[in-house]
């Protein structure tokens, strides 16, 4: 007798699907980090930093480097489903579709953190200045996870469309806008050396817009794919 | 079993399946044929509940759609002429993904035992990419069959295949046939679907415009009966 899986460990088996097929293409994983790391060496000889200026923009190439790279990889997760026919395959399982979301997320999340992982060493090396600090590997893990719950959705809608490659980052990079705001700010603050409370209110922001993304990510998600 | 009632389907304005009624026991084995463009693959995305009807009603395995899709999806199987498979996992590694999504009990046993009705234990640590198309479309039947389905959907299973390659598929479904299941192929393919579908129905401009059982044909009578069928529609 065959019993539905739980929500969860569906989640987790597309997850894992996922990370096993990517490290064994690495198809996404080195394109996103051959483009990351192009952006910050472009950004590096184009600006010639001052130090005292490096706190403040240090946080906008940051993120405009993991957006850009994360744009990559969402186009890739779903088109590569779409194209291989294995989205029919997925929507075919007696799972609830919100598991295929968060499966999607997670596994998407995961591939945004390791690039941010190599990247942040690359970066305090070119612009002598340490970013592995505790406060911003929150706000990229919290910003991360807002950018991506709102892709994940889009790059499902888009990928249906023919203009996909297209129609992605032109949905996605105005409704992230208040994510990308608040988690460049906190990310400046933070650099800054400013005080826990000039952080406090963009973490606010950065968490509410997780939540509310997330969970309107959750229940829109089988519409979206119905049809 | 398969029933349809009065089934609409509309793209837009393009209507593809009209008022379409279709019903098929359990243990049947039935062959739709029809021109491109008559509607096969949109009547098998509804009846697999991944189209909505636009009306009528429509039961798949004792599940009316589209309320009970979530139902009907552990009790239905797909082959389609896309193999639905990652590239870059394992053949036991493809068939325990699905596996696991559809919550199959013992599932090393199953894929065990599907790997060998496929006739593919050998390859099964060979990544699917190195697959020809005729192995693919074998594991698919292995990957239909997971759940152990009532119902099990085939749209055209034969394309792209050459002839050693149909023989080897038409043995794996011959085996998945009858023990109460049923079977809908949509095919071009009439020489096949005559010696494995035990009825075959037309399908023109979204109806079933002809239905037969094979068994009342005589030898190769089936393209008479499918070129008569045609011109009577026209």
């Amino acid at each position: 007798m065959n019993r539905r899986p739980r929500f969860w460990r569906a989640a987790l088996t597309v997850a894992w699907k996922d990370l096993l097929t990517e490290w064994r293409s690495r198809e996404a994983f080195s394109a996103m980090l051959v483009f990351a790391l192009l952006v910050i060496f472009i950004f590096n000889f184009a600006l010639e930093l001052k130090p005292a200026a490096r706190a403040e923009i240090s946080a906008g190439i940051l993120w405009v480097t993991l957006c850009f790279a994360g744009a990559l990889g969402l186009n890739r997760a779903w088109v590569s489903e779409k194209d291989r026919g294995c989205l029919d395959g997925l929507l075919l399982a007696p799972v609830d579709r919100a598991a295929l979301y968060f499966g999607k997320l997670f596994s998407g999340w995961l591939i945004l953190m390791l690039i941010a992982a190599v990247l942040l060493p690359i970066y305090g090396l070119l612009y002598n200045q340490n970013l592995i600090l505790p406060g911003l590997l929150l706000f990229i893990a919290l910003g991360v996870e807002g950018y991506l719950a709102v892709g994940t959705l889009l790059a499902a809608m888009a990928v249906q469309a023919r203009s996909r490659d297209l129609l992605l980052p032109v949905l996605l990079f105005p409704v992230t806008l208040p994510a990308l705001i608040a988690a460049v700010k906190a990310s400046s603050t933070l650099l800054s050396g400013l005080p826990w409370v000039d952080v406090q209110p963009w973490l606010m922001l950065l968490l509410a817009f997780d939540l509310i993304f997330t969970v309107v990510a959750w229940l829109a998600f089988d519409i979206v794919m119905e049809e | 079993m398969i029933e349809a009632h009065n089934l609409v389907r509309r793209y837009g304005y393009r209507t593809v399946l009209r008022d379409l009624n279709f019903t098929a026991a359990p243990g049947e084995f039935v062959a739709l044929l029809g021109p491109n463009g008559a509607g096969k693959t949109t009547l098998l995305r509804v009846f697999a509940g991944l189209l909505r009807p636009t009306s009528g009603v429509v039961t798949v395995a004792g599940c009316l759609l589209p309320h009970q899709a979530m139902d009907l999806r552990s009790r239905l199987g797909v082959v389609s002429h896309q193999p639905l498979f990652y590239g870059d996992l394992t053949a036991a590694e493809n068939l325990r993904f699905y596996g696991q999504l559809y919550g199959v009990a013992h599932l090393a046993a199953r894929i065990e035992a599907l790997l060998a009705l496929t006739g593919l234990e050998a390859v099964r640590n060979d990544l699917v990419r190195t697959f020809s198309r005729g192995m693919q479309q074998r594991l698919a039947i292995g990957r239909a069959m997971l759940p152990d389905p009532q119902v099990l959907l085939l749209d055209e299973p034969h394309t792209g295949l050459d002839q050693d390659a149909c023989v080897m598929l038409d043995q794996a479904l011959s085996q998945v046939a009858g023990q109460g299941r049923t079977l809908l192929m949509a095919s071009h393919d009439l020489a096949r679907s005559a010696a494995l579908a035990s009825r075959v129905d037309i399908l023109v401009r979204g109806q079933i415009i002809a239905s037969t059982a094979t068994a009342a044909l005589p030898p190769d009578g089936l393209l008479t009966y499918y070129r008569q069928s045609l011109e009577a529609a026209q």
